[in-house]
């Protein structure tokens, strides 16, 4: 077994995975330019599909809207969700077992019935349905999902290297910034991973916290299902993942430089 | 930590450019409309801005439960919603429809007078017809060689895993009654449980049900017949004309989507410019030339057969959208089956998770 | 590294009461999230707890009656069967998750550090398009015409197409590709933290690979098992989008059965009971399956 790389089989296997991710996404990509509206059979080659969708305003106001509440959602989420991990982990005080099952009900209970609880809820006390109370209901079901992650990684945390850290005269601020965040970040990142992901793609809890001119992207398409899911959204999909690639191997390329 | 730096950056910064994209109408001078996805024209709503003044905020749903749950859980801010039959007789008895203002509506001679004073609105006081249709049989006549004219020709054992259904309690066990011979909205617990001995006998041909999308496994050859919406027939047989439309013997399902206001709309009297509006003929007929749905409108199909005569006959030659009078007698509305529902929903929920 | 700078040294007083009591410190952390999850969750769960002993009038509206009548109708062998097959779901779902995604994570937390997030973005990137339009992609692969038949067919590997899609085969392909990521991350998260040090130690002591693995590796990832399971296995079980979708809608679900409740019976009410019931037994389960892998076991001691 070499020292740096891992082994043979393990490298096959990882790139057998990556495929299994990314053939559903080649299709898509390739259908972005099927000429045929219903997008059921290939039938030849187009551009037309994204001429279509930068003249959409509607499109591009729902996806302006949905990266506007992912963005604000998972940022809430990431930090008072670590802060949660944070003292789930490693504190005992009143209340620990309440707020821990407290936390596990978003995972737990069906999109539908938070969604119409959160919209009962906010009917009550006569909250203005929009993106504002998207993003609350964002950031509900996205903190758990933080926390677990965070505490997965805290799990075992070797308290003595910032015990150590304290004895060498830092303060708790600076222990935290200097010695733990640093520790605790792959599993902050891969939380607000996660969280990002669920907010950009969830439906069911959005539909029932939405109000008028509040609509994302998940919304617009569902509701295109009926008629034909053109592709449009194929492109729309397309040029996202394109953006997100080319920006993740420019900060590839980028590192490699620093290194 | 510079590769989250990084990416927090380009995510900023493709969030800034997104949010150049454009903001959202701010003025007072609005309508909210709350509709099915792909139902109202877009060059209708701008028409409709150019002439008034206001804009329109056009959201959609994608059910008449889900536009239920929303109004019932109460104030939504929605001004103009388009809801089906029996959703209107749900929301008038919940007290979730405001009545509309009819001295307003001028327009509303234009409507067929067979399609004014139905049974879920007898006076009109709270809707306006906005599109019909109907969800009967369809078969791919490439893959299917002998004639089919009637539900019950779903269980012949030679189709075999070749049925879609929708994924719809009230259309598939209002099918199963109807080819019984029973009202399709039965709440007798006997003919239900018959109803439901059938369709556990059809469930070996059925390969799926959805409700979203039949035309889809239609389409992809997966299925040969099946129970779809006009709307979608009409879609399948422009791809595929093999893909026949029928209106079978023992009838199917008519439905009428309707304009109506919630209860404490915000912007009443937009909402009801908006329905004058729709009904004139000049502006209806963007919807059939767009949807194929039928019209309730006829100054507007008066209009379609002076301006565009072809495609006039293609409206009125296809059983999907324009169903013969024969036809029609055979139709018949889903209605509200009231405390029966849990009923039904037992019997389906058996049907589905039995064994 | 400059570790003492003057301006932290006075907020250094500021933290005294913290550092006193460490339940303060644990309530100061907590309380953002427990004042928001106490707002947005469990005042509108305390709404749905008070409907599910109310009762559907005949519209689909809320009668107010207290009554248990919706508890009652849950004791039914059906729904019970229907709770078994969903549990019988999620748990197909988690075991394949982990099959596929630990060697997976363990392969991005062996990579050179400068790749891993690279790594990690890879698997997410996915998720970042449509779900509709993901599920449409699969449906075209693995339909009769699909390309997966199509091009075993040309390769000769078979000589029918295979009939995948709308079975349970099509739904586990759509369930797995959905839940991985939530299986990985957290594994990787716990598999990263793994010191290669502490493998080479026992490498050095003799042990064979898959001893050192068993010995070293396997129980140091528990954690992040643990919290992929949870973000797996619930929600799978719960999920009723995918089968619908890929296996034909053939089946009925546990989420099929409490949607339908609100969305298509309009009965609130015993939709409330389904999920109240739903809730209290899965919580039960997570945390007595948490208590007993050791999840926050630290603090015991």
């Amino acid at each position: 077994m070499s020292e740096k790389k891992p082994a043979l089989w393990l490298r096959i296997f990882s790139f057998l995975v990556y495929l299994y991710f990314y053939l559903p996404i080649l299709i898509l990509i390739v259908f972005s330019f099927n000429t045929q509206k219903l997008n059921v059979r290939w039938e030849g080659f187009t551009l037309k599909w994204y001429e279509v969708l930068f003249n959409d305003s509607n499109v591009m106001l729902a996806t302006r809207n949905t990266l506007i509440i992912a963005f604000i959602s998972t940022l809430v989420a990431t930090v008072i969700g670590t802060m949660a991990a944070l003292a789930l982990q490693r504190y005992r005080f009143p209340g620990y077992t309440l707020i821990e099952s407290i936390l596990y009900i978003p995972v737990i209970i069906p999109e539908v019935v938070m969604g119409i609880s959160l919209l009962a809820f906010f009917a009550l006390i006569k909250f203005q349905l929009g993106l504002v109370t998207i993003t609350i209901s964002h950031i509900a079901f996205n903190i758990p999902f933080v926390t677990l992650v965070v505490r997965a990684r805290l799990h075992g945390f070797d308290k003595s290297i910032e015990e150590a850290s304290m004895d060498l005269g830092a303060n708790e601020l600076t222990t935290f910034w200097r010695v733990t965040l640093p520790t605790i970040m792959p599993g902050v990142l891969s939380g607000a991973m996660l969280a990002f992901t669920l907010s950009l793609d969830d439906y069911v809890i959005t539909y029932f916290s939405a109000g008028p001119g509040a609509t994302t992207l998940p919304l617009r398409v569902f509701s295109m299902v009926r008629f034909a899911v053109t592709p449009e959204v194929n492109a729309l999909s397309t040029l996202w993942v394109l953006t997100v690639l080319v920006i993740l191997l420019i900060s590839q390329v980028v590192q490699k430089r620093q290194t | 930590m510079n590769k989250y730096k990084l990416f927090a950056l380009g995510l900023t910064l493709s969030i800034l450019l997104a949010a150049c994209g454009g903001g959202g109408p701010a003025s007072d001078n609005v309508l909210n409309l709350y509709a099915w996805s792909e139902y109202v024209p877009q060059q209708l709503l701008d028409n409709f801005t150019e002439q008034t003044g206001i804009e329109v905020n056009y959201d959609t749903y994608s059910s008449n439960e889900e536009l239920m749950a929303k109004l019932q859980a109460g104030a939504s801010g929605y001004d103009v919603v388009i809801p089906s039959d029996y959703t209107v007789t749900i929301m008038i008895n919940q007290g979730l429809l405001e009545p509309l203002d009819k001295t307003q509506i001028s327009n509303f001679s234009n409507i067929f007078d067979t399609l004014t004073g139905l049974s879920y609105d007898p006076q009109n006081d709270y809707t306006v017809p906005w599109q019909w249709g109907t969800s009967c049989l369809v078969v791919d006549t490439g893959k299917v060689t002998r004639p089919i004219t009637k539900w019950a020709d779903l269980w012949d054992p030679e189709f075999e895993g070749k049925v879609v259904l929708l994924d719809d309690e009230r259309e598939v066990l209002g099918m199963v009654l109807s080819v019984l011979g029973y009202d399709k909205n039965s709440t007798d617990p006997q003919q239900l449980e018959e109803a439901k001995q059938k369709l556990l006998e059809l469930m070996p041909n059925v390969k799926l049900f959805d409700s979203d999308s039949p035309k889809t496994a239609l389409l992809a050859g997966e299925v040969w017949l099946g129970q779809t919406w006009n709307g979608e027939a009409a879609l399948a047989h422009m791809e595929n004309p093999d893909i026949q439309y029928i209106i079978p013997e023992e009838g199917c399902t008519v439905w009428y989507d309707n304009l109506a206001i919630p209860k404490d709309a915000p912007h009443y009297n937009a909402a009801m410019q908006f329905i004058n509006f729709v009904l004139d003929p000049q502006e209806s007929i963007l919807i059939t030339y767009e949807f194929p749905y039928s019209n309730p409108n006829r100054a507007a199909l008066e209009l379609l057969q002076t301006e565009d005569p072809q495609a006039y006959d293609a409206y009125m030659n296809f059983p999907a959208t324009n169903p013969s009078a024969d036809d029609m007698s055979r139709l018949k509305m889903i209605q509200d089956v009231g405390d029966a529902t849990a009923l039904w929903d037992r019997i389906w929920t058996e049907v589905k998770g039995g064994e | 590294m400059s570790t003492d700078k003057p301006e932290l040294k006075r907020k250094h007083s500021l933290a005294h009461i913290l550092r006193e009591n460490s339940a303060v410190q644990g309530i100061a952390l907590i309380s953002p999230t427990a004042i928001y999850m106490l707002i947005f969750i469990v005042l509108p769960m305390i709404l749905v707890a008070v409907l599910s002993f109310m009762s559907r009038g005949t519209y689909g509206n809320v009668v107010y009656e207290f009554n248990f009548q919706n508890y009652v109708r849950l004791v039914d062998p059906l729904y019970f069967r229907i709770l078994l097959y969903s549990l019988g779901v999620g748990l197909a779902t988690m075991v394949f998750t982990i099959m596929i995604g630990y060697p997976l994570a363990y392969f991005i937390a062996r990579s050179p550090a400068r790749k891993r997030s690279f790594y990690l973005f890879l698997i997410l990137l996915p998720f970042w398009t449509n779900f509709i339009i993901r599920i449409y992609a699969w449906i075209m692969i693995l339909r009769t015409q699909g390309l997966l038949n199509t091009v075993l067919l040309d390769l000769g590997l078979i000589q029918d197409p295979l009939e995948i899609l709308y079975t349970p085969t099509a739904v586990l392909i759509g369930m797995v590709y959905e839940f991985l990521p939530f299986m990985v991350l957290p594994l990787y998260t716990s598999l990263e933290k793994i010191e290669n040090a502490q493998m080479e130690a026992a490498a050095d002591l003799g042990a064979r690979p898959w001893k050192v693995f068993l010995r070293v590796t396997l129980p140091l990832s528990v954690p992040g098992m643990i919290a992929g399971s949870i973000l797996v296995f619930i929600p799978a079980m719960g999920m009723f989008v995918v089968p619908d979708l890929m296996g034909g809608a053939k089946t009925v679900l546990v989420g099929n059965v409490i949607r339908n409740q609100f969305l298509t019976s309009r009965d609130w009410p015993f939709g409330a009971a389904a999920s109240m019931l739903l809730m209290i037994l899965t919580l039960a389960f997570t945390l007595y399956y948490t208590r007993k892998a050791g999840f926050g076991e630290e603090l015991l001691v």
